[in-house]
């Protein structure tokens, strides 16, 4: 089937809501390409022999391999390519900031647009959801236990890599619902929730046992799980802690954790009518932080119904950290942008809530050890922010309970588990470790990678293992 | 799901329940608590380990039904199941080497305290409780306290049972008999935690609070149980529930406990409406 190639510069465009509509909605914001779409954006692919790609796609996609397949409208086909290096296509094509992975070193962006790839990985993961009814095959078991802690992209990754080698894989969530960041982190109408729990239900089919409700280090400690007859543990735990400024008010009522405001939301569904979570009712939201984390906090607090939201960030736009899109996105949803802007002091009144915000603007200095050029005060420019709603989105931190509860784990000055190399081994034999627990907050498709690798290097120890005894 | 095993009214607005929940029941210490949800739409909702049986596997917890979540609790009877029941959650109380101790509690907060009087009690402490209530309706567990305690004091605001008057009274009452305590447990409502630790404070008697502020996770997740602690901020969640009362900011943990008050109200609202038409 001779096709033509697509030479248009310009990337057949997504359709999405109208901003105006979806500020006040919690529906998926992006609404996918339809079969046409898609193979109009396939034939853009020039299917490229070196493939620059791939090598930028932090888990290597065949991705000119799985374009072509859908040029060829074999879109099974190319889920299948897909599948053989990303378990959670559905999300990645969706969540990962594919302008600095692999539509940074496409060869169609010298000259226009890059392949939208992402949009193509989504269509297909979508597309083989929607379609194909392929019953579950219960793998062969070989008799082999392992544990499982957390239940995010990283955990979920490992636990259905090792149940497809026949291991006997058990899940232990802390929270009452699986998927991590993925549900309790993510808002429905970035990453709606039932393509997550569709990911869950398949883990499940093949066998997968996922417990919720269980805190390891408190209910079960990892030499516990040993006892148990667990032959090796990932601990895949993430980066929940949420990071506070040290500014005077910030235990007012009406400053929040971006952690603790898109759980009420999210995972407490604090966003559908009738929801017994309490949430504030906030009419004037700042946001601080430039992640995707504070673009998510913001586009919610517009969406619970806010009258002004503000992205408050001490670098300028360039610097911003978080997807493009999703920076994109949010501008149109009419969040205001306070870049080079700090806060010092939150503001209350005689009732303990939030009044305002004083804020100094700030000047990018000279680049630091990271390259970075690194915000510095602008003397007297101390000015204040009428707001009602603070929510901190400055980042996170591995919690400690693991930590504190594993002897000889051994963990850095920031508290991330320390392993060797790729293969996620941590400092005590037979346990593992890979995600935002091991790298700090970082991306879903890493925290996958890994969940991958240590998937592997498990299966290999246990295989290792096993042929010592014998 | 969790089990219901036993449920007693304790008061008019206190009840126990015992949940089948062996894991959490092989771990739990004195000072812990569980979150549980009834339904699956349910709010998180934090309570006191009030005690645990081993061997059985199962979990007590009293509870005062003052809001939609704890109607809705009580709504459940044995034979039913809790949604989710997760715990133990937050450190156990520190009981090492301590000789003499009073432990004193208020209203609902005497669950929280009992299982370490009696935990206190059994390794061998001299423990004095102080126990007080609004009413002589009120009274909740006065028979376990009496089992260990060397000297138990009830107090009525009003006088209808025991004596009338504040814990704050008998505390100092005691202390002025000439009583020397190693360590003061008070827990009960913020005011009365406040007030105990102000006077334990002349008295220079190291004082521990249990503080219960709003939860989510419970695991240190979300940073909304976050209290001022000796200048520093710190999660009830994981770094508490007990905490050095002297420290404590309890102004600003008493503003941030009244952050939901009008959507709680109407919750509480609808709840009751909900329940008068399925009653
Ligand atoms: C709001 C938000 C938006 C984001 N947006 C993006 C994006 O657009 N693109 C992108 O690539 N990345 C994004 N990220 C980052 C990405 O979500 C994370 O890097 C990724 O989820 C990390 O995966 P993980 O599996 O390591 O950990 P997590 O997803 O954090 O999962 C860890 C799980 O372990 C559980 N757990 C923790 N401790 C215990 C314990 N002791 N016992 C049992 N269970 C435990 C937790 O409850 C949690 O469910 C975002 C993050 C947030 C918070
Ligand atoms: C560590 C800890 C241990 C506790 N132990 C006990 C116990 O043993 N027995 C008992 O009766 N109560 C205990 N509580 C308090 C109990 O959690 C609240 O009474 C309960 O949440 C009320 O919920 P509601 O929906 O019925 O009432 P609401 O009408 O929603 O609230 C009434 C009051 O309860 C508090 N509250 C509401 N939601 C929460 C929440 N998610 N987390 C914490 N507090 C909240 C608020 O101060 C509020 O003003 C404990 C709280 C904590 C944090
Ligand atoms: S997983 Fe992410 S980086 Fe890799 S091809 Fe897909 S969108 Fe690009
Ligand atoms: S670099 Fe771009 S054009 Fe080349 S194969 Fe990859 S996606 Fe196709
Ligand atoms: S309840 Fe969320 S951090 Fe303590």
């Amino acid at each position: 089937m001779a096709q033509q190639k697509n030479m248009n510069p310009e990337r057949c465009p997504m359709p999405v809501q109208d901003p105006m509509i979806r500020r006040r909605n919690f529906d998926e914001v992006a609404l996918g390409y339809t079969y046409e779409m898609a193979l109009e954006e396939a034939r853009r692919c020039l299917n490229c022999p070196t493939k620059p790609c791939t090598t930028a796609c932090p888990v290597a996609i065949n991705i000119p391999a799985f374009i072509e397949r859908i040029v060829n409208e074999d879109i099974e086909g190319a889920y299948q390519i897909i599948s053989a290096s990303s378990s959670l296509p559905a999300v990645c094509g969706r969540v990962c900031p594919q302008e600095r992975q692999c539509e940074s070193k496409c060869v169609r962006g010298k000259k226009g647009e890059s392949v939208g790839i992402g949009r193509l990985e989504r269509f297909v993961a979508d597309y083989h959801r929607e379609h194909s009814a392929q019953p579950p095959v219960l793998p062969t078991q070989n008799g082999h236990k392992v544990a499982i802690i957390g239940s995010g992209p990283s955990g979920l990754t490992a636990a259905g890599d090792l149940a497809k080698d026949g291991y006997q894989v058990t899940v232990f969530e802390a929270l009452h619902l699986a998927g991590g960041v993925l549900v309790y982190g993510i808002p429905e109408f970035r990453l709606p929730k039932q393509i997550v729990q569709k990911e869950i239900d398949n883990l499940k089919a093949i066998g997968v046992d996922i417990q919720t409700n269980m805190v390891i280090g408190k209910i079960l400690t990892i030499d516990e799980l040993f006892d148990m007859g667990y032959e090796a543990i990932y601990i895949g735990s993430g980066a929940g802690l949420p990071r506070f400024m040290n500014i005077p008010g910030e235990s007012l009522k009406g400053v929040y954790s971006a952690n603790e405001y898109l759980t009420r939301i999210n995972l407490m569904k604090a966003y559908q009518k009738g929801s017994k979570t309490p949430i504030k009712h906030s009419k004037k939201v700042a946001v601080v932080g430039g992640g995707n984390v504070a673009m998510d906090a913001a586009r919610s607090a517009m969406r619970m119904g806010a009258d002004e939201v503000s992205i408050v960030y001490r670098r300028g736009m360039e610097e911003l950290p978080a997807r493009k899109e999703e920076v994109e996105h949010a501008m149109e949803e009419g969040i205001i942008f306070r870049t080079l802007t700090n806060p010092v002091e939150v503001l209350g009144d005689e009732k303990g809530e939030v009044c305002g915000m004083k804020c100094v603007e700030m000047e990018l200095g000279e680049p630091d050890a990271s390259g970075r050029r690194s915000p510095v005060v602008k003397p007297g420019t101390e000015f204040i922010m009428d707001i009602d709603t603070m929510i901190m989105a400055i980042g996170t931190s591995p919690n400690p309970l693991i930590r504190k509860t594993t002897p000889g784990l051994e963990t850095n000055k920031r508290g991330c588990i320390v392993t060797d190399g790729d293969n996620g081994l941590t400092s005590r034999e037979g346990v593992y470790a890979g995600g935002d627990a091991v790298t700090g907050a970082a991306t879903v498709i890493l925290a996958m990678g890994a969940g991958k690798a240590a998937a592997k290097a498990i299966d290999e120890y246990i295989k290792s293992k096993d042929a010592a005894d014998a | 799901m969790y089990k219901i095993v036993r449920k007693k009214s304790l008061n008019p607005t206190v009840s126990l329940m015992e949940i089948e929940a062996p894991l959490i029941a092989k771990k739990a210490e004195p000072g812990q608590f569980i979150i549980f949800r009834a339904k699956a739409d349910s709010e998180r909702i934090p309570l006191t380990i009030a005690d645990f049986d081993r061997e059985k596997g199962t979990v007590t917890i009293i509870y005062q039904i003052i809001g939609g979540s704890t109607m809705e609790l009580d709504t459940l009877g044995v034979g039913d199941s809790l949604q989710d029941f997760v715990g133990p959650l937050g450190c156990p109380s520190e009981t090492d080497g301590l000789k003499k101790v009073a432990v004193v509690g208020g209203g609902v907060g005497c669950a929280i305290a009992y299982p370490l009087a009696k935990k206190l009690s059994a390794l061998g402490c001299e423990v004095h409780s102080i126990i007080g209530f609004r009413n002589k309706d009120l009274v909740i567990l006065e028979d376990e306290f009496r089992k260990v305690s060397s000297q138990l004091r009830i107090m009525t605001d009003d006088g209808s049972y025991g004596t009338k008057g504040l814990v704050t009274n008998a505390l100092e009452t005691l202390i002025g008999e000439g009583n020397q305590y190693d360590e003061v447990i008070a827990i009960g409502p913020l005011i009365m935690m406040k007030f105990v630790c102000l006077l334990t404070k002349k008295y220079d008697i190291k004082t521990i609070v249990s503080m219960n502020p709003i939860m989510i996770d419970g695991t240190g997740m979300c940073g909304g149980c976050r209290l001022t602690v000796g200048g520093e901020t710190k999660f009830a969640c994981v770094d508490g529930p007990d905490f050095d009362g002297h420290l404590v900011d309890f102004d600003e943990a008493m503003h941030r406990g009244t952050m939901y008050r009008d959507f709680e109200a109407h919750v509480r609202e609808t709840s009751c409406n909900l329940l008068k038409k399925e009653g």
